[in-house]
């Protein structure tokens, strides 16, 4: 029992992790219709720019989190103004094969600058608290904030979308690009707006998985897959829904080590994907299919 | 001496450059015959590979083989693993965007190596499959200049077959469906299978080009594959040749391959302790060349050239 809960813990840190990389990917699919593939990559450079900072100043490691999500946010508006922007015109899937090589570019540009060992933001081990009023389960300080921060920046981005003008400019974009073009709609400050958005959430993303485990160039692609998986299962194109299918996927990653071997975990989150493909492609919560 | 050294290279540079165009002309059936995106090649390329290895290597306690069967039942059996492959794949997203089939290929690729790496009974894990025998490796007739013309000859083969079905009435709805669904379907075309059967035969090709690795390149492993890299350098093969045509295809494995061989000659001058960062490097320079192309010829150094309809009789 205890073991469960355990891994629920741990499901729902991954979960976190997922649902801030899925907010994004669904965000950019409903504004400009492609699937964004170097979305995880942006989690890798966003660690990375964070690693920077706290060591450049000498800082300790939750000071990463802003620093990463500010420059993120930078480079995914810099990334689209130089590259996206140009090719938006054409087909959706030129954006797809371009951030395919961009997803490349970004990795090999953080081989360059930092090298491919792993690296951490903090060494040392820290040391769980033991709750036993619930089974003695441990909980380490960083999850709980892991979970405690995503909860806020998915609060912020509800409100965003609710309740300010171009949050629900957005929103209207992504439920009818046509209608909301011709009602005025300014489109290109919506479009660096999802940037923004994508950006930081995708450095805050990458973070989270750097303090959880350690960074590593390649820390990003491997999580993309999970990150789509979460995006489709909550319907893509619908930011909620890729905060549920984030859970999902996180909690049964974790929880499918009771049952098959921890290497198969990403399979997983494939199968659940695959399983949603045949019954299910427009997701939980009806995305665009 | 230095005459055969250059000579050699050039038969190897050759041989892996038709090997890349095979796989770049099973990826113009998916991606530039009907506009489905595959960035899961490296796993058809791996499936292909892995099932020539098994068949045709001689039996070893560590990993399944011994059936030493020869070069070209592996290469028929990478073509039926492929094969398989891409109908359950086709079978999944044909009726679905093409985005869904992007992001369900990355899932097959990192799939199929979960499993190498990690089936050791069949593949030998990450320690590899060693001593793949080239065709008739007894003979005389084993050199590598043998070899690359075999390739050549499988590329003409693959070639002939995709241009012949690029002309046929077949090709010519797939071409529909890539320029206008909506369109092709109200014609009474039945999309999804159109889309399943290029997909279908395109991961065949793409089988068969794994399998043509393994021969010439002797030994697999999960890394050895990069398998990202792997996909990575036939897209950019087939955009930078040309989408959709199929000489263009050949044109942008060889030109493709040239650079990137070429940046490896440039970074080999670094010292060695800077070699992961050379690596790097030359993905770096690739996929700026990728983005130049998409930026400004997007249609690739051979556009395509659909044929003219001939004019009706009268």
């Amino acid at each position: 029992m205890s073991d469960i809960l355990q891994l629920l813990v741990y499901g729902l840190v991954l979960g976190s992790v997922l649902a801030m990389g899925a907010i994004g990917v669904s965000m950019i699919f409903g504004i400009l219709r492609f699937a964004h593939f170097a979305h995880g990559d942006f989690m890798t450079l966003g660690a990375y720019l964070g690693l920077a900072f706290i060591s450049a100043f000498g800082l300790s490691s939750w000071w990463a989190l802003p620093a990463a999500m500010v420059g993120m946010a930078v480079v995914a508006v810099f990334i689209d103004q130089v590259l996206y922007r140009r090719i938006r015109r054409t087909q959706p899937v030129i954006l797809l094969i371009a951030s395919f090589g961009m997803a490349l570019i970004l990795r090999s540009l953080v081989q360059l600058i930092w090298g491919s060992d792993n690296q951490t933001y903090a060494s040392g081990i820290q040391f769980p608290w033991r709750l036993d009023w619930l089974g003695g389960l441990r909980l380490k300080p960083d999850h709980l904030w892991i979970m405690l921060i995503s909860l806020g920046l998915v609060a912020g981005v509800h409100l965003f979308l609710t309740h300010t003008r171009l949050g629900k400019a957005m929103r209207a974009m992504s439920d009818n690009m046509d209608l909301a073009l011709i009602s005025g709609i300014p489109a290109e400050r919506v479009i660096m707006v999802t940037w923004v958005i994508g950006g930081a959430l995708a450095a805050a993303a990458g973070v989270f998985l750097g303090i959880d485990t350690r960074l590593h160039p390649v820390m990003g692609w491997t999580t993309l897959l999970p990150v789509f998986a979460a995006a489709i299962l909550g319907g893509i194109g619908r930011p909620y829904g890729a905060i549920a299918g984030g859970m999902i996927i996180g909690v049964s990653m974790e929880m499918s080590t009771l049952l098959i071997p921890a290497a198969y975990k990403p399979a997983v989150a494939f199968a659940i994907m695959v399983g949603m493909l045949i019954l299910r492609p427009q997701g939980i919560f009806k995305g665009t299919v | 001496m230095e005459l055969t050294g250059i000579a050699s290279y050039l038969v190897s540079f050759l041989t892996f450059a038709g090997i890349y165009a095979v796989l770049a002309l099973g990826l113009n059936m998916q991606w530039g015959f009907t506009g489905q995106f595959n960035i899961g090649v490296a796993g058809f390329f791996a499936v292909g590979a892995y099932t020539s290895a098994i068949l045709t290597t001689p039996s070893s306690p560590d990993y399944l083989g011994g059936f030493g069967m020869p070069f070209l039942v592996g290469l028929a059996g990478a073509i039926i693993a492929s094969t398989l492959l891409g109908l359950v794949v086709g079978l999944i997203t044909a009726r679905l965007r093409t985005d869904y089939l992007a992001i369900a290929s990355i899932g097959i690729a990192e799939m199929v190596r979960l499993f190498v790496k990690n089936e050791g009974w069949l593949t030998n894990g990450v320690r590899g499959i060693a001593g793949i025998d080239r065709p008739m490796a007894d003979t005389a007739l084993a050199s590598p200049f043998a070899y690359l013309v075999i390739v050549v000859l499988f590329v003409a083969g693959v070639y002939v077959l995709v241009e012949r079905a690029y002309g046929s009435p077949w090709g010519r709805v797939l071409r529909a469906i890539r320029e206008n669904e909506p369109a092709t379907a109200a014609a009474g075309k039945s999309i999804a299978s159109f889309r399943l059967q290029a997909f279908v035969l395109g991961s065949a090709i793409m089988g068969l080009g794994g399998g043509l690795y393994a021969h010439f390149f002797g030994f697999l492993s999960p890394e050895a594959f990069m398998p990202l890299y792997g996909t990575f350098l036939v897209w950019v093969m087939l955009i930078a040749g040309g989408s959709g045509n199929n000489r263009g295809a050949i044109l942008g494995a060889i030109v493709v391959w040239g650079v990137w061989s070429g940046t490896a000659l440039l970074t080999d001058l670094l010292p060695t302790e800077h070699a992961t960062q050379a690596a790097a490097l030359r993905v770096l320079l690739i996929g700026v060349l990728l983005q130049v192309i998409l930026v400004l010829r997007p249609e690739g150094i051979l556009p395509e050239k659909p044929p003219r309809l001939t004019s009706r009789k009268r």
